[in-house]
């Protein structure tokens, strides 16, 4: 059986994080909040558990660290043997110098690049991915709090009409 | 109000007077002739003493190796000479710097109309009050350098000059009466906007209108301006100078980074203090966690300004540039590759995690290794041409950062008790109060 959710439309961020926060304090679950930016704090008002990227980000930033190191010393050391600056040492660690801006950029580049991506995956978002706004004006000016219905429709109705909800739907997901 | 607790001005004026004493016996150690010199080195570890008497043998091989010998002896009496000068003039322009650090600083909040800051402006005017007696202390011994009192800058000395084409050329910037009217310059301009922004930011609690909040704006920033002429130039003068063939395009910023970084860490040390005495009520994580962000982000800045004048350098192996770094790297190697993981490995490391720029003790231990590693970096520009390889972290040294220290607590905690730690009137106190990460 599709369960049925409630819908309820903002047009203000300020209002929507006040009543979120009241939602929560009436112990709701909130299913997912649509908004056409990002909301601050809005993830902790809501509850959600904190954001691993910055760690996943940490580990790329070392991959990328790691390939430039390697990479430049088959290059520059062991395939090719290059005098660099006029200091032929064919040593790794004694031309690290000239290495280091290609470290820091490939460090930098890895935890950029694939932050977003695994960013896109974690949210299910790739190219020709179909929307997932339940409405269209999610995208412009208002905000959607969805949350499921289990036999408190008037309840959450009264409630959300009260945090100040400029619409409210009710839908089958 | 904030009152100067007993137990800290106690232990302020007992810094000071360990330090003096330090300094003292730094003085009273230095060799005043040739022979006691030597007999300073001699008298040394026998690994050093070995080196030294392996170098000398060397000399004596030579055929002007006598002449050779007596330069050399004479140059030994000069190093340790100035060894005492040169550990008070570094731990005098440290915690100078410190202060300086923290003005701009200060004018950059004020220039930009920060938000978050306010509540913290009280704490950066307590501590840009070190710039008076900390001005006059560095004043004094550039006046004394230049009176020939020590041989910390070989330019004053007009024998050396009389036989060096490059230093006469450079006689026209590089003479002793304007590099003392340059000084007092420099730093009447700086006491100038302190004393007045001050004036300004205590006359704003008790105003109507925001009169007084929008001249401070316009006065800091005109004053960056002549802050980052006159800063750029103060570091050729009283620190590049004392090697004074050497230069180098990026070295204004590269002290102004050591300066900046070291302010912000004081700041924060000083608020944490504040704070944990039950001072500054409305402070919160969010600001600290603030200052850690800069203190995280200044490190890397600075990291990334000494690499640049060090690839540079290294990259086109130029005999009159690359000496700065072979003296360094031959005779300073602890201390020169020591300052980059004490300013760069250590707060990148400790400071990455947010949750760890909220947390006090993290802070204020990543606090201290910087303000360390910032020593050592103004150790390791002033020393090598100073000291030569005599130099050592020994009671001279200790004495006088634990000397200015005491001095530098006593006046910054002093202003502090002049004024409420809390600005009434500023127009985004409300914001900085309320300021949220």
């Amino acid at each position: 059986m599709a369960s049925k959710v409630i819908h309820a439309f903002y047009n203000d961020d300020d209002v929507l994080m006040h009543a979120v926060k009241k939602v929560k304090a009436a112990k709701h679950h909130i299913e997912e909040v649509y908004c056409p930016f990002p909301v601050h704090g809005l993830d902790k008002a809501m509850g959600l558990a904190p954001t691993r990227i910055a760690i996943t980000s940490f580990m790329y930033g070392c991959v990328g660290l790691t390939v430039a190191i390697v990479m430049m010393n088959y290059i520059m050391i062991e395939d090719w043997p290059q005098d660099i600056g006029g200091k032929p040492s064919f040593s790794y660690l004694e031309n690290m110098p000239a290495f280091v801006p290609i470290m820091f950029e490939l460090t930098v580049f890895f935890a950029a690049h694939l932050m977003v991506i695994t960013f896109y995956l974690r949210s299910r978002l790739w190219p020709f991915k179909e929307a997932e706004n339940p409405d269209v004006r999610t995208t412009d000016d208002h905000f959607l709090m969805e949350i499921e219905i289990h036999d408190n429709e008037q309840e959450l109705r009264d409630l959300l009409m009260d945090t100040g909800a400029v619409e409210i739907n009710i839908t089958e997901k | 109000m904030y009152t100067f607790s007993n137990r800290l001005k106690i232990a302020s004026f007992i810094l000071m007077a360990v330090g003096v004493l330090g300094i003292g016996i730094g003085f009273m150690a230095a060799p005043s002739t040739v022979e006691e010199a030597k007999a300073i080195v001699a008298g040394h570890g026998d690994g050093h003493g070995d080196a030294h008497a392996v170098a000398e043998g060397h000399g004596s091989e030579m055929e002007h190796g006598d002449a050779h010998d007596a330069s050399h002896d004479e140059h030994l009496l000069h190093q340790l000479q100035n060894k005492p000068w040169a550990a008070l003039y570094v731990a005098a322009f440290f915690f100078f710097m410190i202060a300086l650090g923290v003005l701009a600083f200060y004018a950059i909040q004020r220039a930009a109309q920060a938000g978050w800051s306010p509540l913290l402006f009280r704490v950066m005017e307590g501590i840009t009050a070190y710039l008076v007696p900390g001005g006059i202390v560095v004043f004094a011994i550039l006046a004394l350098s230049v009176a020939h009192m020590n041989h910390l800058f070989v330019w004053m000395d007009p024998e050396v000059v009389a036989h060096d084409a490059l230093l006469q050329g450079k006689a026209g910037f590089l003479n002793g009466t304007f590099f003392l009217i340059r000084a007092a310059v420099f730093l009447g301009g700086w006491i100038l906007y302190r004393e007045y922004s001050r004036k300004l930011s205590l006359a704003q609690d008790e105003s109507n209108d925001d009169s007084n909040f929008k001249l401070n704006f316009r006065i800091s920033a005109g004053f960056l301006v002549f802050y980052l002429i006159t800063e750029s130039m103060m570091s050729w003068d009283w620190i590049m100078s004392v090697d004074p063939h050497w230069f180098s395009t990026l070295f204004g910023w590269y002290i102004f980074a050591s300066m900046f970084v070291s302010g912000i860490t004081v700041i924060a040390l000083v608020t944490i203090y504040l704070k944990a005495r039950g001072y500054l009520p409305d402070v919160n994580d969010s600001h600290i966690h603030d200052l850690a962000k800069f203190m995280f982000g200044i490190s890397i800045f600075w990291t990334y300004l000494w690499f640049s004048q060090f690839m540079l350098i290294w990259y086109s192996n130029i005999p009159e540039e690359v000496t700065y770094y072979v003296t360094r790297i031959a005779d300073f190697n602890l201390p020169f590759f020591g300052m980059v993981a004490m300013n760069f490995l250590f707060p990148v490391l400790l400071l990455m995690n947010s949750d760890f720029k909220r947390t006090n003790w993290f802070v204020v231990m990543t606090g201290i290794v910087i303000l360390a590693g910032h020593y050592m970096d103004i150790f390791n520009a002033i020393m090598p041409s100073t000291v030569g390889d005599q130099w050592f972290i020994g009671i001279p040294e200790i004495g006088s950062i634990l000397f200015f220290t005491g001095f530098f607590i006593f006046f910054v905690f002093r202003a502090l008790t002049k004024a409420p730690l809390q600005p009434k009137r500023n127009p985004f106190i409300e914001e900085s109060k309320h300021f949220h990460y």
